[in-house]
C-alpha cells in the first residue's frame, strides 16, 4: 500500500525520477537508523538509569516480594537439610590440606549424623571448645564404655604426622560425642572455592550481592 | 528476553544443573560394583610390652599384612584409605579400637600388596588391661570417590592374643 501511494502509475512515470525518489527514501531511512544507533551506544548504563527512573511502586513491591520468596525457600531447604541429616551444618567446605590427597582445600563434604556409634575410620567433623572453625579428620582410636555407651575418640588428619591431641583443648585427651557435628558421607570436588573466595575477600561478596540486587530491580519481569 | 545477560544466566543455570546430574549418576554407578577383597595379617613378633609411667599398657609389634583389594576400584575411585585396627574388650570398655597402621592406595595397580611393618601408631590401652588379652585385627578400607558417596567396609580376623606377662 505504501509503495502504491508513492509509485506513479500514470504515463508521466519516468525511470530517472523514480530512481531519484528511491534514493531520497533510502537516505532518510539511513538517517533514522543512525539516530537509533546513537541512543543504543549509550549502553546498558543508560538503560539502567531509564528503568530506575520509570519504576512504579506496585511493580517494585511485587519484585521485592518475589525476591523474599526466593530467599525464604532457600532458607526452608537449608533448615530441612539440617533436620534430615541431623547435623548443624549439613554441608562443610574443606579449608586445610590435612586430609590430602583425599580431600583438598575447596572441596565440599556432605555430613550426616545418626545415632550409630562412632567407629574407627570414620571421617568426622568436630568443634573444639574455644575454636570456631570445625575440623575434618579421621577417627583412629575408639574407647566405648560398657555401661553408658559413651565414647572417647581420638582423631588424626590423613596428611598429618601426629594425632590431634595438639589441637584439642588444654588437658583434653579425647573427644566425646557432643563435640562431633557429623560424619562425612559424600563429597563434591572444587565447588567450595566459591565460599572460600567470598569469605577471604568479603569485597567480592558485596559486589556480587550489589550486582544481583541491581539485576532484580532493573529486570522487567 | 534475548539480551546477553539473560542468555548467560540461562546457560549457566543449565550447565550447573547438568553437572550436578552427572555427579549424581557417577556416584550411582558405584553401586553396580560388587567388591571381593581378601586379606591376611600375621603377627610376626611382639617387640615389647610395657606399662607406661601414666599407668597405661603399651605394646609394640611387627606384622605382615598381605591383601588384594583390586576389586574395590572403579572408574570413580580417587583413592582407597586402608588401616589395620586392633579391637578388644575390657572390663571398663565394651569396645576398644586402636589403629595400628594405615596407608593410602592411589591406584588399582598398588592394591595387591604385602608389607612387613611394625605398628605405625602406638598401641596404648586406656588402663592396664592388656596382659593375656585376646584381640581381633580388622582391616578397614574407605573408598574415596572422585565425586559422590563414600563407601567403607572391613574384614575381621580373629584369634590373636597378647602375652600374659610384660616383657
Amino acid at each position: 500500500m505504501y509503495y502504491a501511494k508513492h509509485f506513479r502509475w500514470d504515463s508521466s512515470y519516468s525511470a530517472s525520477s523514480n530512481l531519484v525518489y528511491k534514493l531520497q527514501r533510502r537516505r532518510r531511512r539511513s538517517k533514522k537508523l543512525k539516530h537509533i544507533g546513537k541512543r543504543e551506544n549509550m549502553g546498558w548504563i543508560g538503560d539502567t538509569v531509564d528503568s530506575i527512573k520509570s519504576i512504579q511502586i506496585r511493580q517494585l513491591l511485587t519484585q521485592v516480594v518475589s525476591l523474599g520468596m526466593i530467599v525464604t525457600s532457600a532458607l526452608i531447604i537449608w533448615k530441612g537439610l539440617m533436620c534430615v541429616t541431623g547435623s548443624e551444618s549439613p554441608v562443610v567446605v574443606v579449608l586445610s590440606g590435612s586430609m590430602e590427597p583425599g580431600f583438598k582445600r575447596g572441596d565440599i563434604l556432605f555430613l550426616h549424623m545418626s545415632k550409630d556409634p562412632i567407629r574407627a575410620g570414620e571421617i568426622v567433623v568436630f568443634n573444639i571448645d574455644g575454636r570456631e572453625i570445625p575440623i575434618v579428620h579421621r577417627v583412629i582410636k575408639v574407647h566405648e564404655r560398657q555401661d553408658t555407651g559413651e565414647v572417647d575418640v581420638l582423631t588424626k588428619g590423613d596428611n598429618n604426622y601426629g594425632d590431634d591431641r595438639l589441637l584439642y583443648a588444654q588437658g583434653q585427651q579425647y573427644l566425646q560425642r557432643h563435640h562431633i557435628m557429623g560424619r562425612a558421607v559424600g563429597f563434591l570436588p572444587y565447588v567450595g572455592w566459591v565460599t572460600i573466595v567470598m569469605t577471604e575477600k568479603p569485597i567480592i561478596k558485596y559486589i556480587l550481592i550489589g550486582a544481583l540486587g541491581l539485576l532484580v530491580i532493573t529486570s522487567k519481569d | 528476553m534475548h539480551s546477553f545477560g539473560y542468555r548467560l544466566n540461562g546457560l549457566l543455570t543449565f550447565a550447573v544443573t547438568i553437572l550436578a546430574l552427572m555427579c549424581a549418576i557417577t556416584s550411582l554407578s558405584d553401586n553396580f560394583n560388587t567388591p571381593s577383597p581378601s586379606a591376611e595379617i600375621k603377627i610376626m613378633n611382639i617387640n615389647w610390652f610395657q606399662k607406661q609411667p601414666q599407668g597405661h599398657d603399651e605394646v609394640s609389634l611387627t606384622m605382615n599384612v598381605s591383601a588384594d583389594l583390586q576389586s574395590l576400584f572403579t572408574w570413580n575411585t580417587k583413592q582407597v584409605f586402608i588401616f589395620v585396627a586392633a579391637e578388644y574388650e575390657t572390663r571398663k570398655n565394651s569396645l576398644n579400637q586402636v589403629s595400628l597402621w594405615d596407608a593410602i592406595i592411589p591406584a588399582k595397580e598398588h592394591a595387591k600388596f604385602w608389607i612387613h611393618t611394625s605398628n605405625k601408631y602406638r598401641f596404648v590401652d586406656q588402663g592396664n588391661n592388656l596382659r593375656g588379652k585376646k584381640f581381633n585385627l580388622t582391616l578397614h578400607w574407605h573408598v574415596m570417590p572422585k565425586t559422590g558417596k563414600m563407601f567403607a567396609d572391613k574384614i575381621v580376623l580373629t584369634g590373636y592374643s597378647l602375652p600374659e606377662e610384660y616383657r
